[in-house]
């Protein structure tokens, strides 16, 4: 069994509410200090330690996740690195906890290939150099039917992507997860076809809400939360996010992306978050925002997961019951 | 003629075998079949260092359908233990635990209705007709009714013949149960398969036993048999010298 995590572990939440003044603290006594507000987003290699970043676009974006008449409290650090769907480290929730301790995340590269100007292979640590973290809270909805609501630290990813010029034949952005069976003991089992693939439209990709995520909770991204580096695309559901990233490709033609392949009828490329078009299993209308109080766990589920303005204008005139 | 003596009729504790079921295996199977739900109570409140987890609403109403399969099998697997381990008196347990199957499958129900859908009826009613595996799960809880109504000696007194033919309903209800939980499953189908197979072998056991089946069985063996006894013959010859 793994160790039950003590309350005095999981963060406070007026320490998480103070962390300007914890920062603050971190920033000087760190080298990033001397690199002011937009620290340079070189990682520290455990996972857990504290992330050097600026929150002041988190003011900008906390608004994100206000929605009216819903639960939008972030939920705790335990609950969101206790309740994984990581197949690479197994099927049941519990799972990733477990076992993605094992996986070593450095050294790390990534390869970034296809149409653009700019490829190669980058050690992890250059590949993020030249950016700033920032934080950004967003509401995570999962396939399933159950969501969270999750402080990530990272990086947008179209300032990410346009560093490597992808040229006009580039219309989709490919992402591939790492394949390493000896680490990842999911990937030992053909539940699907790794290594794990995802992909996004090439507008999708540079929507200023589309993320990069190195941090939680402004720490370093524990390893079941998709550590070192893992998406975010918020108006989509969960499987989207692909984790574990070592492959970017730009392509002209959309990409083959895994759970799309492992079963058409119920994912789709899209993804979208829609409470008008059930996964055939189970009904999207609702989720269970966990942590709600019993009797009260389910909650009406928002169009776009909640930003529709900020993105519908990407889907217009396309039907999304067909491209779900 | 005397049959060889039955394990159960040897003398145990100076108790005779119906007060033996009666003080000390049932209490215990009572107890152990308490067991399950116990943990899940304590893992709700988090004694004893248990915990049903982050999400625990789901975690509950997925232990309870597993807990029903779970007995639904170990009813189906009361009768080949009592003729292969020449227990006869082990029918008297299997009440009880056909008993906690249904239990464990009203529980599962009522997770599923009242915490996990927020005892909204109307999605648990939308649900029920047009999800294909809560119809097929919820028609095994119907079909398990008339099954615990009538599990008293009273009843099984009154509907005499008509009582084993009735109950046999637990095969197919039990067939439900895995079907139920192999379409639930998303991608990972493992353990429903691991289900089917122990069902399989158990319903296997009983066809393997019907006379007509064993005639058949023997029928289909015969041609087999006398083909490879033609072979040996043929191979007998070839290492004749001429």
């Amino acid at each position: 069994m793994a160790p039950r995590i003590m309350p005095s572990e999981i963060t406070a939440p007026d320490v998480y509410c103070d962390r300007r003044a914890f920062l603050a603290g971190a920033l000087a006594t760190s080298a990033a200090a001397a690199l002011g507000r937009a620290s340079a987003a070189v990682l520290p290699a455990p996972a857990g330690a504290p992330l050097a970043y600026t929150d002041d676009a988190a003011e900008s974006v906390a608004a994100l996740v206000h929605a009216p008449d819903q639960n939008e409290t972030p939920n705790t650090w335990h609950q969101i690195t206790h309740y994984n769907n990581y197949y690479e480290f197994g099927t049941r929730k519990t799972d990733p906890a477990r076992y993605a301790g094992r996986l070593q995340t450095r050294p790390w590269s990534v390869t970034v290939d296809g149409e653009a100007r700019r490829t190669g292979t980058f050690a992890l640590e250059d590949f993020l150099k030249p950016y700033a973290l920032e934080e950004r809270i967003y509401r995570f909805r999962c396939v399933e039917a159950w969501s969270m609501v999750i402080p990530w630290v990272g990086i947008p990813l179209a300032t990410m992507l346009k560093r490597f010029e992808p040229t006009s034949r580039a219309k989709y952005v490919a992402f591939e997860s790492l394949y390493r069976p000896s680490q990842m003991r999911g990937q030992r089992v053909p539940i699907l076809q790794w290594p794990y693939r995802e992909g996004l439209r090439i507008d999708e990709a540079m929507n200023p809400l589309a993320f990069m995520v190195v941090g939680l909770y402004g720490r370093v991204l524990p390893n079941q939360n998709g550590a070192p580096l893992r998406l975010i695309v918020p108006w989509k559901y969960g499987f989207k996010g692909i984790k574990a990233i070592v492959r970017i490709t730009f392509t002209e033609t959309q990409p083959p992306t895994t759970w799309n392949q492992a079963r058409p009828d119920y994912y789709g490329f899209y993804a979208n978050v829609n409470p008008d078009v059930p996964t055939p299993g189970w009904s999207q209308r609702t989720e269970v925002r966990i942590g709600n109080p019993f009797f009260h766990q389910r909650q009406a589920t928002l169009m776009f997961n909640g930003y529709g303005a900020e993105v519908a204008y990407l889907y217009k005139g396309m039907n999304l019951r067909k491209y779900f | 003629m005397t049959a060889p003596p039955s394990p159960a009729a040897r003398p145990f504790l100076g108790l005779t075998v119906e007060r033996r079921y009666r003080l000390v295996y049932k209490p215990v199977v009572f107890l152990a079949s308490l067991a399950p739900l116990a943990w899940m109570v304590c893992g709700l409140f988090g004694w004893f260092g248990c915990s049903d987890g982050v999400d625990p609403v789901k975690f509950l109403e997925l232990r309870c359908g597993k807990t029903a399969l779970n007995f639904i099998m170990l009813t189906l697997l009361v009768t080949p233990v009592r003729e292969i381990a020449r227990l006869p008196h082990l029918v008297r347990l299997r009440r009880m635990l056909g008993l906690f199957a249904f239990f464990y499958v009203l529980l599962h129900f009522t997770v599923y209705a009242v915490l996990d859908l927020d005892l909204n009826w109307r999605m648990v009613g939308a649900d029920i007709v047009k999800r294909p595996y809560i119809t097929v799960g919820f028609s095994a809880l119907v079909l398990l009714i008339p099954l615990a109504v009538t599990s008293t000696n009273g009843m099984m007194r009154r509907l005499g013949k008509r009582w084993r033919r009735l109950h046999r309903l637990i095969y197919l209800i039990a067939a439900l149960g895995v079907w139920h939980f192999y379409w639930e499953e998303k991608i990972d189908e493992r353990t429903p398969l691991q289900y089917a197979a122990v069902l399989a072998l158990l319903l296997g056991y009983r066809l393997a036993r019907t006379q007509r089946v064993r005639v058949r069985i023997a029928a289909l063996l015969r041609p087999l048999r006398s083909r490879l006894e033609r072979r040996k013959v043929l191979a007998c010859d070839a290492q004749r010298p001429p």
